[in-house]
């Protein structure tokens, strides 16, 4: 296994040109690293730009060592996992089935699951505590149940990078806190590289190492995630003028 | 839970033999059932066999054929538009087809060319595939997936209306024929028909058995199926092709047909319980077929002699299924 499941060197991102230029960093195995910053400030992009559905403007990603474009599609699901913002809702699909789904890089033309695929969607779904909700209807679930479970099915494809983008975005705080433990215990077990995008800075500081706060289309600062979080930062970060952050946040 | 496919797949087949020998019995020449056994095993007088083998069997078979084309065709457009609304009728397409259609009848046939099966199925598919790139341009100015469908049928009206001023001013003998094709039947199919539908529909049917896991990841959206490995642009492209070959087969031959492009897929969801593609690829099919065959039957011999059209009948029996669907789901669902 690389020492780093994942590497952003000098990379540029954008929709139609590049919006964030310089944007390096580098992901240990069992590391987490939050990417933070105001709404609109290209979390999101950076992340689809990690994961391939975006082009780069320049610069490189390495995903375990390896350029991100030198990969087959069907190679890089097996490394490069995803949770996205948007709730999904798939229309009569039970649970099982959308763990199931995440084994699809690991079957063969018709997508039948072997014995060992359905073993590792029945452990996955154990580890996020959703084994009695297996053959409930996705849409029936709550929203802290559903991120649970597309968190095993992110699981079930076994990979070296996951990259979430503000999975608990319409969860409510035990939701969360339950979101992020499983999260944590999940990325030191697997030994995964992981990215998260998030707009909480209090949150990101406990549950990430690392963290890169993005402003205004730049790499603003990154480091020690305790360290670039800490209130003076975080006020800076988002511009929060001081007395306002004091009086609500202090 | 036990899966309820093999059963609701089991009834479907015994269904569709059902229908499939009401058609061949039933109808405005009266032959008892003891004849037209006879007659499908080649005897009898001529007359019979006639009405069996040139009338009552293409006639059946492409009811089957183009309503399992129409059921699976449904399916594929509302995998593709991520709703269950979609369908070939109601997004214009088979309008498209159907416009297609008449302007080669019109100016092949009427000037004096022979216009063969393949012929017009091939301008069925050029005029589908152009209402649904321009049903694909709206849809990416539209936000709202109803909003989608609204323009879906207008583009549909507007291609009517201009097939229906070339119809009305088209004077040939021939063409007369247009007008009936023109509000939708499964008469005058012959055998040549049936052998070019099935043809196609082979083709569409094997397509989309070949893309069941492709299918089956896109459930989840666009951007987890990239994530999967999945090449999501190849994906569309096929399920364009393929949707529009399986409804352009129906505009060719039918005409328009309502509401069972939406009506089989949804009716098979709910009682199988599942959206498996590989689930509703052989029941959208199965479910389609034994729809327009039994209202096929009803449009012959409701009114005999008179003939309803099967949009009438696929109709009152398709729409009040698509209502049912839209008040049983749940709120900003659609």
């Amino acid at each position: 296994m690389a020492d780093y499941p994942l590497e952003a060197l000098d990379l540029a991102v954008g929709y139609d040109g590049p919006l964030i230029r310089h944007v390096s960093f580098r992901v240990g195995a069992g590391e987490i690293v939050a990417l933070i910053g105001p709404n609109g400030s290209g979390k999101s992009t950076i992340l689809k730009t990690l994961s391939g559905q975006l082009k780069s403007w320049g610069g490189q990603i390495r995903v375990c060592g390896r350029e991100l474009g030198s990969f087959p599609p069907k190679e890089l699901s097996q490394k490069l996992a995803l949770l996205l913002t948007e709730p999904i809702r798939p229309e009569r699909m039970t649970c099982r089935e959308v763990v199931e789904t995440g084994r699809y890089p690991y079957t063969g033309y018709f997508g039948r699951l072997s014995a060992k695929d359905s073993r590792v969607v029945e452990e996955s779904m154990a580890l996020v505590e959703m084994e009695a909700f297996a053959g409930a209807s996705f849409t029936e679930i709550s929203d802290g149940q559903r991120q649970r479970v597309m968190l095993a099915r992110a699981v079930c494809q076994e990979p070296e990078v996951l990259l979430l983008d503000e999975p608990t975005a319409f969860l409510d705080i035990y939701h969360k806190a339950t979101f992020f433990q499983l999260l944590r215990q999940l990325t030191e077990e697997r030994k995964m590289g992981v990215v998260i995008s998030m707009h909480e800075p209090e949150l990101a500081a406990r549950v990430a190492g690392y963290a890169v706060c993005i402003r205004e289309r730049a790499v603003f600062r990154m480091g020690k995630a305790e360290e670039v979080l800490r209130p003076e930062g975080v006020r800076e970060l988002f511009g929060v003028p001081e007395a306002l952050y004091e009086r609500y946040y202090g | 839970m036990r899966s309820r496919f093999p059963l609701v797949i089991s009834l479907f087949s015994l269904l569709l033999l059902l229908a499939l020998a009401l058609n061949l019995f039933a109808g405005s020449a009266n032959l008892s059932p003891s004849q037209t056994l006879r007659a499908l095993l080649g005897q009898g007088d001529s007359t019979t066999l006639r009405v069996l083998w040139a009338i009552r069997v293409p006639r059946a078979l492409s009811a089957l054929l183009l309503g399992g084309a129409l059921g699976l065709s449904g399916y594929l457009l509302q995998t593709f538009f991520h709703n269950p609304i979609a369908g070939p009728f109601v997004l214009g397409v088979s309008s498209g087809a159907k416009l297609a259609v008449a302007l080669v009848m019109i100016f092949l046939a009427g000037g004096g060319w022979a216009v063969s099966s393949l012929t017009m199925i091939f301008a069925a598919f050029l005029g589908s595939l152009l209402t649904l790139g321009l049903v694909l341009l709206v849809s990416r100015r539209v936000q709202r997936m109803s909003m989608l469908v609204v323009c879906g049928v207008m583009i549909g009206y507007i291609c009517t209306a201009v097939t229906d001023f070339m119809v009305t001013f088209a004077d040939d003998a021939d063409i007369v024929n247009l007008r009936g094709w023109s509000m939708g039947s499964f008469s005058g199919s012959t055998m040549e028909n049936v052998a070019a539908v099935s043809l196609a529909v082979a083709v569409g049917v094997l397509g989309s058995v070949l893309l069941v896991k492709p299918l089956s990841a896109y459930r989840l959206g666009e951007g987890y199926a990239q994530s999967l490995g999945i090449n999501v642009g190849l994906l569309r492209v096929l399920l364009v092709l393929l949707s529009g070959l399986l409804s352009a087969c129906v505009a060719a031959f039918a005409g328009p047909v309502s509401f069972v492009g939406i009506a089989a897929p949804h009716i098979v969801r709910v009682l199988t319980g599942t959206s498996k593609p590989g689930r509703m690829i052989p029941g959208s099919f199965l479910c389609g077929a034994c729809f327009c065959l039994l209202c096929d039957m009803l449009a012959r011999t409701a009114f005999a002699p008179t003939e309803l059209s099967i949009s009438t009948v696929t109709a009152i029996f398709g729409a009040p299924v698509v209502i049912g669907m839209l008040i049983s789901r749940k709120r900003g669902e659609i």
